[in-house]
């Protein structure tokens, strides 16, 4: 059984709004250069998800991470996770995609990869925050997907998923291959372990590029994208916080009782 | 682009009623065709939605695209994506707005690449370039840490609208509009997926979506216990609920189903009162809408004192006892 996880790198999205600067002239983000790139965390759930199955069953598990100048260091995490190969879609023509670009990439990238019986991918990327670009690859596959999963089984050929919904769950069924993506419902993933180290360190990534992939440079990245950011910016939430004061800790907190009551809140 | 006329719109019902998230959809999309001089087309597929239908004129419908049948029980992706595409097929619209709801976010993004287009997931605000007479969608991105503005430039612009953000016009009891079936054979083999089963897990009491006052608790809480203090402080008041960050939620202290962000439920009480929580752009976009942001936190540095209008710079477990006493005194008085 073969599984395949899109991870995307992104810039820590724990890191403080202050470190972000818009660049007008580009409409880019811009971060001071302390903030670190990491696993898309919905995605290092999606690689945990294909790991619980691995525990399983002993699936081979592929990672697809599509950028460029990718940082080896986070993508190679899932492999100290325990997770087998990885293949790297690292090209200048592949910056400035839009979910269009980036599904359709991908979509061309599993087709090379040939075998696969399910793809996971992360609910939604902590940048792009658009949830597309799963429910895009399967379309282009033309595979069957549920999204927001915080559970996967599979067996004979069929997969069985809980999808996480505003007031609850569903448990859907679908034949393989399919395509799934992960919610933080599904749990923690597991920490990278040291002992793999060494062998994750000698594991090479494949590395495509778009002609590899049967791409024209006019197909991806920014010349392949249908959505066009035409402005990006930081709204200003301008709130003047009133700092409750008092003697004594609890004081304060009954002085704020106070004042909501006097300011007719509560 | 003169061949495409008109908004689509991707109707949700709710026990057989039309769900908020339409109406304020119909609201977006009227302005929006208006501006256009064109039509507002909905697309209602279920199973004795009729009444729905009529409530569609009366916010402001032209046209109602119904798939109204005892088989269609639930939410079915394949099914819903053919009922679009047939419906795209014959109106060429020039946008296309689905709820960023449950279907909406699961539904979306399929039509989209089925239809060759692209779709602005989450969006906030709907506007229209005067220039080019093309949507402009704008919505967040970075978890909230920056804003940016969309043209899709390709039709139909499709997004999804992110609920109580657009509104519903003035009811208009004597709208009356046309009703055009969607022909489709309900075959199961066009089905891929099966619905086994549906499982609420809501708790009891007040929706937090429903509820005047939020508490809500993070990391700082500590654990369960502290959550209870929360629900305890929740009692006091009429409309209360208790809500939550998603580390709170992670750690199993609480039910996933509170956790309030932009993968959580966004949210717009009156009150909204913070404890134990940072104030991270991912949990501030779910609860930004309140209208009085209070929040209680040790540190004076943390993010959610700048929105918020009240701030208590304190340990909670200090704190939070002797505010609840307070409050009961002059909430009795
Ligand atoms: C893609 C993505 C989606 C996300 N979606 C969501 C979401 O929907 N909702 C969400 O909430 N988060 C979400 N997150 C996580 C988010 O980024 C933050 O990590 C999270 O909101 C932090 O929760 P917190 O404030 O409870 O914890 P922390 O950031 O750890 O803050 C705890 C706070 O408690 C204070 N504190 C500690 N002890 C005490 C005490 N005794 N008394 C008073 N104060 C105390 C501390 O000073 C600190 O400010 C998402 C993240 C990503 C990447
Ligand atoms: N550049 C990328 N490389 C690999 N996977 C990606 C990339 N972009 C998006 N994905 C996958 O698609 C999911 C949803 O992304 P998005 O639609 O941008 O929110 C992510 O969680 C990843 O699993």
């Amino acid at each position: 059984m073969n599984i395949i996880v899109c991870m995307k790198e992104v810039r820590d999205p724990d890191a403080s709004s202050d470190v972000f600067k818009i660049d007008m002239n580009n409409n880019t983000l811009v971060s001071a250069d302390n903030v670190l790139k990491v696993v898309n965390p919905f995605d290092e759930q999606a690689v945990e998800a294909a790991l619980r199955i691995k525990d399983k069953t002993g699936a081979k598990v592929i990672v697809l991470n599509l950028g460029h100048q990718l940082d080896l260091v986070v993508a190679r995490k899932p492999l100290l996770m325990g997770a087998d190969e990885f293949i790297l879609l690292d090209d200048e023509g592949f910056v400035g995609g839009d979910s269009w670009s980036t599904a359709h990439a991908l979509a061309m990238a599993i087709k090379k990869i040939g075998s696969y019986d399910l793809i996971l991918c992360g609910r939604q990327a902590a940048d792009s925050n658009a949830g597309q670009v799963g429910l895009g690859i399967a379309q282009i596959l033309g595979i069957p997907c549920v999204t927001i999963a915080r559970k996967i089984e599979v067996e004979e050929g069929k997969a069985t998923v809980e999808k996480v919904t505003q007031d609850g769950y569903e448990i859907i069924e679908m034949a393989l291959p399919a395509l799934v993506t992960v919610s933080s419902e599904l749990g923690q993933p597991r920490y990278p372990s040291i002992k793999r180290l060494r062998a994750a360190n000698s594991i090479q990534p494949l590395i495509w590029k778009p002609a590899d992939i049967g791409l024209e440079p006019s197909d991806t990245g920014k010349a392949g994208r249908r959505a066009k950011i035409l402005r990006l910016y930081q709204p200003v939430r301008e709130v003047e916080c009133e700092f409750i004061e008092g003697e004594t800790i609890q004081e304060a907190a009954e002085n704020l009782a106070l004042r909501l009551r006097s300011q007719k809140i509560i | 682009m003169d061949i495409y006329r008109g908004i689509v719109i991707f109707g949700e019902t709710a026990d057989g009623k039309l769900a908020s998230i339409t109406r304020e959809m119909l609201g977006a999309g009227r302005r929006l065709a208006d501006n256009f001089g064109e039509e507002v087309h909905v697309i209602l597929v279920g199973r004795g939605i009729q009444s729905a239908v009529d409530e569609t004129f009366t916010y402001g419908a032209d046209k109602v695209h119904l798939l109204d049948n005892p088989k269609v029980k639930e939410y079915q992706p394949d099914l819903f994506v053919q009922c679009a595409i047939q419906v795209c097929e014959k109106a060429k619209p020039k946008a296309f707005l689905l709820g960023h709801t449950d279907m909406g976010q699961d539904l979306g993004p399929r039509i989209a690449f089925r239809l060759n287009t692209a779709l602005v997931t989450d969006c906030i605000d709907l506007t229209i370039d005067l220039d080019t007479k093309r949507c402009i969608m704008a919505k967040q991105v970075y978890g909230g840490k920056a804003q940016a503005d969309f043209d899709c430039e390709t039709y139909p612009q499709m997004a999804t609208i992110r609920p109580k953000t657009m509104s519903p016009l003035e009811k208009d009891e004597t709208r009356k509009g046309e009703i055009i079936p969607i022909t489709i054979d309900i075959d199961d083999s066009i089905i891929k997926t099966r619905l086994i089963d549906k499982v609420n897990e809501e708790s009891h009491g007040i929706k937090l979506e429903d509820a005047d006052i939020i508490i809500s608790g993070g990391r700082g809480i500590g654990g369960p216990e502290g959550f209870q203090q929360l629900e305890d402080l929740a009692g006091l008041f009429k409309n209360a609920a208790v809500g939550a960050s998603r580390p709170a939620c992670d750690e199993e202290w609480v039910s996933t189903k509170i956790q309030v962000g932009i993968t959580g439920k966004i949210v717009a009480p009156r009150v909204y009162i913070a404890v134990g929580i940072s104030g991270a752009s991912q949990h501030v976009t779910g609860c930004s809408g309140s209208e009085t942001i209070i929040a209680i936190n040790k540190d004076k540095t943390a993010p959610i004192f700048k929105v918020s209008k009240f701030g208590l710079v304190a340990d909670w477990e200090t704190a939070l006892p002797a505010f609840a006493n307070k409050v009961k005194e002059l909430i009795n008085d």
